[in-house]
């Protein structure tokens, strides 16, 4: 096949870009631009598209003997995923932006160019595996992505190649370092790519300005604290709340949930946290069952799992009815049901 | 493989490199540093002023106008702020920089730094839809006052687009105000007639790759009455302008290949003028609605042709031209090798999808008719496909 690989730089898309070479496809290399004013070196663990990068992803290429392209996404990324970042907590939300780039970028917007440009499909280093249409996931399950993939549709699927899920992390590791690949060693990358100090909050207030409203104890109804914007508190988050007055019970509190337009943050007990049942809206389904089902989900990335039942709600989306509690749902993250390591299928968390 | 980037870099000539291998296989048996009193260094030395000389003499400059520096970057750098940072020690009036609104990132960013960290203003001076400065607009900018010009820099011909500037002209309207006047003229030498004197401009850069010279080295013709201030200092090499220990492999092989260049300059106009006229003409056949970007006839350097797509990204072109043997440019990357619209077609009046969907075509000495034959064969396929690759998709 003629597979177009997309190489981050790390080192999880070389080895990906490495076996589909070594498996006898034709192989060209492209590392997405997401930023329109690249920083030249890394800062740590964050970032993922530096200078730097670029030139980790173009040695593997080298290595590799394979062309060498870097797309400018960076207008794309900018509207697609960064905009609704900021959008979606603004409206109370906690997005999961690295899943938004696989369904809005990875696998669509260089996916359609990479098939019009005559690619038979798209290679990346995602853990997770995909065979005759099945997803599944990785055989490490600590490094599992199957959740940020569950997304895409059985077409973007189709077209996409996952070479990875069948070796751990430790792995795909031995396997750049026998490659000669300089990113052998090369720190993961974990937070948020577009936010290069990790300060998510500081991030939002530039992009949202002060928005002040009341933090709300809810078991009392009182007001125990302000906030500068509710944008910057995710449910279930326990830091950094600053409250004025203490709990009753002087147990810690957390936010229990973020209520834009009265820009009201309510708190409370940490099992006020938990819940059993979890509505979700616009499924999107791999491997179509039928309702209600038994089933298993996942409610965020790398989160728990839990037994439920998925059934119709009445207006197109799911009730899930879980076994055991979960803590800290939050809406507009995925719910992605499971059966065993296969995905069924994905919604948003209302 | 076709080959059709010789503005970006040009084969080396074969006589410059049997210069710089000569040169290379002395340095096994002696130490050469051209600033050294001994026998050795003499040696060195004496490669380096011959090279000094023949270099001016093929360019119509004298053998103490000539400054060897690492690149055509590190020229324009040395012209641009060296000359800015002299001329406002004279007179702390003079801040402000004339430079065309085309010039390449190495005069372009050297200007922004002046204005960004020494008090440098500027004035990018318009061009017109062809790419071309017209003097008018010069002397309008510096007759807004002439006392607060510190410098003008307009490159002679443009490394995307190909358009020739009037520079004869727009240095003496410069020197009618007593205002030095710089110009890149990397792409120039070896296509057109370049002759520092009769040109009549006060500091002119080269860039040996570009000529069939090696990489690495370039040089910064700097009138004698021209003061500029160092960017590197140290030794006191080349007149105290840049000092640093000479390659003198390097500067032998930019010497010979300009002088080669310049002998061999008419013939090659004439050769390229037909070649590329024959690419235009079968890429305007091959496809109709390609607009040819830049300026007609005589203001063009005869290598270079400039095309937007209509329909097309130009990354998706290049990508698919690649993979067909026939290597071509965007005509501007980045060090991240990120196509960013162009600044000098956003400047001709184009627009961002415009710009974001050209190729550029240069040819050179080593160029033949096969290369555009190769452009052509794989030309119209290659357009027809990267059209769909831009249209939005309907699949899901």
């Amino acid at each position: 096949m003629r597979l177009l690989a997309a190489l981050s730089g790390g080192v999880d898309s070389a080895v990906a870009a490495a076996l589909a070479v070594e498996a006898g496809h034709e192989v060209t290399a492209v590392h997405l631009a997401l930023s329109a004013a690249p920083a030249t070196l890394r800062t740590g663990s964050r970032g993922c598209c530096s200078k730097e990068d670029a030139r980790d992803a173009s040695r593997v290429a080298d290595v590799l003997g394979i062309p060498f392209y870097v797309w400018d996404f960076a207008d794309r990324f900018r509207a697609d995923v960064i905009d609704n970042f900021v959008a979606e907590y603004a409206a109370g939300r906690t997005p999961n932006p690295c899943l938004r780039c696989n369904e809005k970028i990875k696998f669509a917007a260089v996916l359609d160019r990479a098939l019009a440009l005559g690619f038979d499909a798209v290679v990346t280093g995602h853990h997770a595996r995909l065979a005759d249409g099945a997803l599944r996931r990785s055989v490490d399950e600590a490094k599992d992505q199957s959740y940020v993939l569950a997304v895409l549709t059985p077409v973007q699927l189709a077209g996409t190649v996952l070479p990875l899920g069948g070796l751990t992390k430790a792995e795909v590791r031995v396997a750049a370092a026998e490659r000669g690949f300089a990113v052998a060693d090369k720190p993961d990358s974990h937070d948020i790519c577009f936010i290069a100090d990790g300060d998510t909050a500081g991030f939002l207030r530039d992009r949202l300005g002060p928005r002040p409203g009341p933090v709300v104890d809810a078991l009392t109804g009182a007001v125990v604290g302000g906030h500068d914007g509710a944008y910057g508190y995710t449910i279930g988050q326990r830091r950094g709340l600053a409250l004025t007055v203490p709990a009753p019970d002087g147990r810690p509190r957390y936010v229990l949930s973020v209520e834009p337009v009265s820009r009201t943050v309510t708190v409370g007990p940490g099992e006020a946290l938990d819940t059993t049942s979890v509505r979700a809206t616009a499924p999107r389904w791999l491997a179509p069952r039928l309702l209600p089902l038994p089933c298993e989900v996942q409610l965020r990335a790398h989160g728990a799992v839990h037994a439920c039942v998925a059934s119709e709600d009445g207006s197109g989306g799911w009730r899930l009815e879980l076994a055991t509690p979960a803590r800290g749902v939050a809406a507009g993250q995925a719910a992605v049901l499971y059966e065993g390591d296969r995905v069924l299928a994905s919604a948003t968390i209302a | 493989m076709a080959y059709l980037d010789h503005a970006a870099s040009t084969p080396m000539l074969a006589e410059a490199v049997e210069t710089m291998t000569a040169a290379l296989s002395a340095a096994l048996s002696a130490a050469g540093n051209a600033s050294s009193l001994h026998s050795a260094g003499r040696k060195a030395r004496r490669v380096v002023e011959e090279s000094r000389e023949q270099l001016a003499a093929a360019l119509g400059a004298r053998p103490s106008e000539i400054v060897f520096t690492g690149s055509g970057t590190e020229s324009d750098n040395l012209a641009v702020k060296g000359i800015w940072w002299a001329r406002h020690d004279a007179d702390r009036r003079r801040t402000r920089v004339l430079a065309s609104a085309v010039e390449h990132h190495a005069v372009l960013d050297a200007v922004e730094w002046l204005a960004g960290h020494e008090g440098a203003t500027v004035d990018w001076l318009e061009v017109d839809e062809q790419g071309r400065l017209h003097p008018d607009v010069l002397r309008e900018a510096i007759e807004r006052d002439p006392d607060d010009v510190a410098l003008v820099t307009v490159m002679w011909a443009n490394n995307e687009v190909g358009t020739v500037q009037p520079v004869r002209r727009l240095a003496d309207i410069a020197h009618e105000f007593g205002i030095p006047f710089h110009t890149d003229a990397v792409q120039a030498l070896g296509q057109l007639p370049v002759d520092v004197a009769t040109s009549g401009v006060d500091a002119l850069t080269l860039a040996g790759h570009k000529f069939g010279g090696p990489l690495g080295v370039g040089a910064l013709v700097l009138g004698r009455d021209v003061t500029c201030v160092p960017l590197l200092h140290g030794g006191g090499q080349e007149r105290d302008v840049r000092s640093g220990t000479l390659d003198t492999p390097a500067v032998a092989g930019l010497a010979l290949a300009a002088a080669l260049a310049v002998q061999r300059q008419p013939g090659l106009h004439a050769r390229l003028t037909g070649l590329r006229d024959d690419l235009v003409h079968r890429v305007q056949q091959a496809v109709p609605d390609a607009v040819l970007n830049g300026a007609p006839g005589r203001d063009r350097l005869p290598g270079n042709a400039h095309f937007s797509f209509p329909g097309c990204e130009g990354d998706s072109l290049l990508l698919l031209l690649d993979a067909r043997g026939v290597e071509v440019s965007t005509g501007s990357a980045c060090s991240a090798g990120v196509a960013r619209p162009s600044h000098v077609l956003l400047a001709m009046g184009a627009a961002e999808v415009a710009a974001r969907s050209s190729l550029r075509f240069s040819l050179g000495h080593s160029s033949t008719a096969a290369d555009v034959d190769a452009l052509l064969d794989a030309l119209p396929g290659v357009v027809d496909r990267a059209r769909r690759a831009a249209l939005p998709t309907l699949r899901r």
